[in-house]
């Protein structure tokens, strides 16, 4: 069953379609960096977007920064919301029900599915983000360094700012990456680094999937289910922003969404990544077993 | 086959099936009739384990429903109200997943088996539903009937021992509805049981030899076709001397309608030897027969589409 979810997965456009727009947004940004040689200064702006002109290696974080707040969390409501309500829309729930498929294999098999899905949409950003950052951006901290009082002279208002980044970069000439606490990162490191973000990106976003999977076991429509989910995260990015919220925001699901940003310091800041791991786990365990109750014991009329 | 005892299902405060007694057996051909909205559905997805009973119970292939599914399921066929499949799919490749879907076919060895059975048990039902040529489109570009005729094949690919069709004639022209005919007459002669709910009257008498028919959630006649349809004893005359045979027979016409008298009476032939010896016309005799029609019209009401 598990095989038969991922074929119908990678069989279907909309996964590819999808893929695609999610990695097109980096690549947008990337070409007007490229062009304009304007970043955000640091501490501003989208994370890691103020380091790239430095050094491209950097871009797959940045990039992952920029589609973490809206287009990963759209895309995987969607996929999840659809996954059991779009089968009863389309009415072919039935049919795998009396084939027969059980329903906690189904739901397995769709939690894996959209598992993989997420893998695919991060691996996806992260690998044409670092080709990007590579080619567009300039392979190695040298050429950035070269780069730089080129700009610097040619865009007043930018000057500043690459000015002042200027000599962390000197300091991590060799080939090395310069972490967010500005000492440097061996190659070894940042691949470590980076598929610790990507292993914390996706667990967070399995917390969405695991709220749209089990909007998904309760109505027949995949759109309600997926905006459902959405819902639940605006919901939580207002009281993670609300001082007078102070109370839940320990255990709002978007709460430590950006910690995984704590693996590119020097030495890793781990207090926000654990706490990050274990609310998503909860997150999942909990509302996979509200959607495996539900499910379960629902009269399927659809 | 199929046996349900003091069967009740209630949605919230409406009851959709009222204590059903279904008696399927081996070998039949059996149609369920019943209005819109009568609970044919519900009872059919009670059946195969989509809709859980509020109480009753349920045996299906002589195992309890819906606790054996995982053993009971596998030997079904089955199409519930319309076919449904993947529309960016072709029609192979639908039925290819559907039956990798499930589990192996029951007592057919291994999962290596039926992968390896698969292709060739996906030819043979698209054969047996005539679409063999149908190629690589996707089913969104089937028309209704094709889907139809997908959706049958899909109950096809395990080579049931019990076919479970909810409406299998909707969306099928003249010629398709007798291709389905053909197709189940001759399964059943194979052995597969056949049980098939439906509105269409004339669907069910040509197909069927036993039929059950549900009003308002209860099944109020369930009886072979042979005996519902028996002459009833009396012979249905048309002539144009209505008034002579009348006559001629006195007390033993039943009903007058114009030119057509109902007259009781044991054996057609006989009676034509009479009318004919008196030297009275007759246009046509015959014994009279009710017809499914009449009897389902005579024991439901009206339909829950009906609002009055």
């Amino acid at each position: 069953m598990i095989t038969v979810e991922l074929v119908k997965l990678l069989r279907r456009p909309r996964t590819w379609i999808s893929v695609v727009l999610t990695c097109a947004l980096p690549f947008m940004v990337a070409v007007f960096i490229t062009i304009t040689h304007l970043v955000p200064p640091p501490g501003q702006g989208s994370a890691f977007l103020s380091a790239v002109l430095q050094d491209g290696a950097l871009y797959p974080a940045a990039a992952l920064a920029l589609v973490l707040p809206v287009f990963l969390p759209v895309a995987v409501a969607v996929v999840a919301g659809d996954s059991i309500a779009g089968e009863a829309t389309g009415g072919t729930l039935r049919y795998l029900l009396v084939r027969p498929v059980g329903r906690t294999r189904l739901l397995v098999a769709k939690l894996v599915s959209v598992t993989v899905y997420v893998l695919l949409v991060v691996l996806a950003v992260t690998f044409t983000a670092y080709a990007t950052g590579v080619f567009l951006l300039g392979p190695s901290v040298a050429a950035a360094v070269g780069q730089a009082p080129g700009v610097a002279g040619g865009a007043g208002g930018s000057a500043p700012g690459l000015a002042g980044q200027a000599p962390t970069a000197g300091q991590a000439a060799g080939g090395a990456v310069t972490s967010l606490s500005g000492a440097p990162l061996s190659l070894l490191q940042l691949t470590e680094r980076t598929a610790g973000a990507i292993a914390f990106i996706t667990v967070s976003m399995l917390g969405v999937a695991a709220i749209a999977l089990f909007l998904s076991t309760i109505t027949d429509s995949a759109l309600g289910s997926a905006l459902g989910a959405l819902a639940a995260l605006v919901a939580s990015e207002v009281l993670v922003t609300l001082n007078a919220a102070t109370v839940v925001q320990p255990y709002l699901p978007t709460r430590y969404w950006l910690a995984w940003i704590d693996f590119f310091r020097q030495p890793v800041f781990w207090r926000d990544i654990q706490r990050g791991f274990g609310i998503q786990a909860i997150y999942v365990v909990v509302f996979l077993a509200a959607a495996w109750a539900n499910f379960s014991t629902k009269d399927i009329t659809a | 086959m199929i046996i349900t005892r003091a069967l009740i299902k209630r949605y919230g405060a409406v009851t959709a099936v009222r204590s059903v007694d279904l008696d399927v057996r081996e070998g039949d051909r059996y149609g369920l009739l019943g209005p819109n909205g009568s609970g044919k559905t519900t009872l059919v997805r009670m059946l195969l384990g989509l809709v859980y009973a509020t109480s009753g119970e349920i045996e299906v292939l002589g195992r309890r429903m819906p606790r054996h599914a995982r053993e009971v399921l596998p030997q079904i066929g089955a199409l519930i109200e319309e076919p449904a499949a993947y529309p960016h799919l072709s029609g192979r490749a639908n039925l290819t997943l559907l039956d990798a879907a499930g589990p192996r076919v029951p007592g057919g060895g291994s999962m290596g088996k039926a992968r390896r059975t698969r292709r060739q048990r996906v030819d043979e039902a698209l054969e047996q539903v005539g679409l063999t040529g149908v190629g690589r489109r996707p089913v969104k570009a089937y028309s209704l009937g094709m889907r139809q005729r997908l959706g049958l094949a899909a109950a096809l690919i395990r080579r049931p021992r019990l076919l479970i069709l909810d409406e299998p004639g909707n969306g099928l022209d003249p010629r398709g509805i007798r291709d389905l005919r053909e197709l189940l007459v001759g399964l059943n002669d194979a052995g597969v049981t056949v049980f098939l709910s439906s509105h269409l009257l004339a669907e069910v008498e040509q197909l069927c030899t036993r039929v059950g028919v549900l009003d308002s959630g209860r099944l109020v006649l369930q009886d072979d076709l042979a005996a519902l349809c028996a002459p009833t004893g009396r012979i249905v005359v048309d002539t144009p001397d209505a008034d002579q045979v009348a006559a001629l027979l006195d007390g033993q016409v039943e009903h007058r309608d114009g030119q057509q008298l109902l007259v009781r009476y044991s054996d057609a032939a006989a009676l034509n030897t009479r009318l004919v010896g008196a030297g009275l016309r007759v246009s046509s005799i015959g014994p009279q027969q009710r017809t499914l029609e009449d009897i389902v019209l005579s024991v439901t009401g009206a339909g829950s589409d009906q609002i009055s």
